[in-house]
């Protein structure tokens, strides 16, 4: 699954540590899903979609479409 | 939800708390175990009663570290859950499987001394060690 989290956590000028306290997991667990290394739960994809106020499919897009 | 300046919140300093508790409850659990085991040979000689006494509080510290372990683990972020839940995974699975064949050996006298529980122990929890670091390393 990619994703744009890294681009709009930029766009936001927050740190990893930032997001990761908004969405209440570990810096840890915001750079294994910036990287691409670890797909969160639907809760949490909402939670950083409330988070950005988008869409989930404008942060997560599915690597097979 | 309260986030400081430097990011950390609410939720890190609750998931740091619950770390040290389980941490606390881990070494009042294994200083009793070692209190039972050496405490009869060199402090009180013998004398049954404080031994008895030693192992209820030991059991009693056990139950202490498991709830604080439950607690910890619900604590913990959706990847961290993950990164334990696969490293009890391998290490329950390495315990049964080597502690069966551990066994074998012994019952058969394949092995000239007795298998030893405390053997079992030391490789599950070496077992668990790795796979943590391996799901931390797989995830960084």
């Amino acid at each position: 699954m990619k994703n744009r989290l890294k681009v709009l956590r930029a766009e936001r000028d927050w740190t990893q540590a930032q997001l990761a306290a908004e969405l209440e997991v570990s810096r840890q667990t915001v750079n294994a899903i910036e990287n691409g290394k670890f797909d969160p739960s639907l809760p949490l994809a909402f939670k950083a979609a409330r988070l950005f106020e988008l869409a989930i499919e404008d942060i997560f897009q599915d690597e097979m479409v | 939800m309260g986030i400081m300046k430097d990011g950390s919140n609410d939720w890190a300093a609750n998931t740091a708390r619950n770390t040290v508790r389980l941490g606390y409850w881990t070494g009042a659990w294994l200083l009793t175990i070692a209190l039972a085991n050496f405490g009869p040979v060199f402090i009180w000689h013998g004398n049954q009663l404080p031994t008895i006494l030693v192992i209820l509080a030991n059991i009693g510290f056990g139950i202490g570290m498991i709830m604080a372990n439950k607690r910890h683990l619900n604590g913990l972020d959706e990847m961290h859950q993950k990164i334990q839940l696969e490293a009890m995974a391998l290490s329950l699975g390495v315990g049964l499987v080597l502690g069966f064949g551990y066994s074998n050996l012994d019952d058969t006298n394949v092995i000239a001394f007795d298998a030893d529980f405390s053997h079992l122990v030391i490789l599950m929890s070496l077992t668990y060690l790795a796979g943590v670091f391996a799901g931390l390393k797989r995830y960084r």
